[in-house]
């Protein structure tokens, strides 16, 4: 549980964190000052995992550019099934692991203006491309050359961020700044319960969408 | 002579029009769908993020690695400047296990279009030129350059891309990945709508 939270946090706010499940959210968002994530073991585990979710979103579809291009064109449903069906085994399975204490979360921080303002940003600049920074490294792993102008301006835009970052991060990144606000604490249940009807709510999503679209 | 340079005009207005109408088009439904039930696909992707907390302490994600790509090129004109801007003091431009996990996807995907004769080795996809025509490379590769600016740039403000709010960030229940990621489908389909139905 983060400090920002313990400051803001109405009474009946503590009630409701104080469920079977308090959620420990990890630390800060950035570099650990040790580095274990580039010790030779953790590359290597990198390029495997990586392997593998190269191999899942070609074989999903989702490095097709018409596949990417449809959902937003919103005649093809595949990006919507892949993305809610993870979340659906990802959300039960990470929550799990973490309820077993085998892993630690890292949860985002919520910061309204920034999540929007980047989001919508985000969503232009997809329609464009038409790959996302992990599709379109899978897009150029299946043939998909244009991909590569992709990869340089994300390469470009993410170093003009990194020239704008000190004064983002004293403006639009503090605005609407609520930490690593969750789901469950928004609506004050516990996350078991949350994750439960959540979970079924985004299966009946997928049910419904898989009845009433071609694909 | 008239009547036949006529029926020419004609016949080079009419082609280009067949030539569309004969490919599959702007139907996104006209060309293959996913090669694996996208309900696999994604129940596999939820088991591998548990391996990526369980192996790695890490969620999956993307496009912080070509911030620290970009940094490394950086790095090499302008070490001091680049060292010096806030983004790169949190997030060091060098080689990590993200930066492994993108160049593997590159593999891996590869490997599956391989076994499943799927590799495409083209500079346009055909859904792009049937709408843009086939002389569109040049703007192709420019609303790719810009739009993947306008993604990283988006992203490092939001936070994260499809894979990090999209997938690691909502598993894990956070308000901001919601958020973002119900931003980056308004943006998304806007965009799209303007550039395919208008």
């Amino acid at each position: 549980m983060n400090m920002k939270n313990d400051v803001t946090a109405t009474p009946m706010q503590v009630g409701a964190q104080q469920h079977e499940l308090p959620i420990d959210k990890g630390g800060p968002d950035k570099d650990p000052p040790t580095g274990q994530s580039s010790t030779g073991k953790q590359l290597a585990l990198g390029l495997l995992f990586g392997l593998t979710f190269g191999f899942l979103l070609q074989k999903g579809g989702v490095a097709k550019y018409h596949v990417l291009i449809g959902v937003l064109l919103l005649e093809d449903f595949t990006v919507i099934k892949v993305m809610l069906s993870a979340i659906v085994v990802g959300m039960i399975g990470v929550f799990g692991l973490y309820a077993l204490g085998l892993v630690k979360l890292h949860i985002k921080p919520t910061r309204y203006a920034a999540n929007i303002l980047g989001g919508l940003m985000f969503g232009v600049g997809f329609a464009l491309l038409s790959y996302c920074p992990g599709t379109g490294a899978a897009a150029l792993g299946q043939g998909n050359l244009d991909a590569l102008a992709g990869i340089l301006g994300l390469m470009a835009g993410s170093y003009f961020y990194a020239e704008a970052s000190g004064f983002l991060g004293r403006t639009v990144e503090k605005w609407g700044d609520r930490g690593k606000l969750t789901l469950p604490e928004l609506v004050r249940v516990s996350p078991a319960a949350f994750i439960l009807v959540f979970a079924s709510l985004l299966v009946a999503v997928l049910v419904v969408v898989e009845r009433t679209t071609v694909r | 002579m008239t009547r036949t340079v006529l029926a020419g005009v004609a016949l080079a207005l009419i082609t280009p029009g067949l030539a569309v109408a004969a490919s599959p088009g702007t139907d996104p439904l006209a060309y293959p769908g996913p090669a694996w039930s996208p309900y696999l696909v994604g129940a596999l992707i939820g088991l591998l993020s548990m391996a990526t907390f369980y192996f790695s302490d890490k969620p999956l994600g993307a496009s912080t690695a070509y911030a620290r790509l970009a940094g490394m090129v950086g790095k090499l004109f302008a070490r001091r400047h680049t060292e010096s801007l806030k983004y790169y003091q949190d997030f060091k431009p060098k080689v990590d296990w993200e930066v492994m996990l993108v160049v593997g996807a590159v593999g891996g995907a590869f490997l599956a279009a391989w076994l499943g004769g799927e590799l495409t080795g083209e500079w346009l996809p055909a859904m792009w030129t049937a709408r843009f025509g086939a002389d569109s490379l040049a703007l192709r590769l420019g609303a790719a350059f810009l739009g993947g600016g306008l993604m990283a740039f988006g992203s490092r403000m939001a936070g994260g891309c499809t894979s990090g709010h999209g997938i690691s960030g909502t598993m894990q229940l956070s308000v901001g990945s919601w958020v973002a990621v119900v931003c980056f489908f308004v943006g998304g389909i806007a965009t799209a709508l303007l550039m395919f139905r208008v």
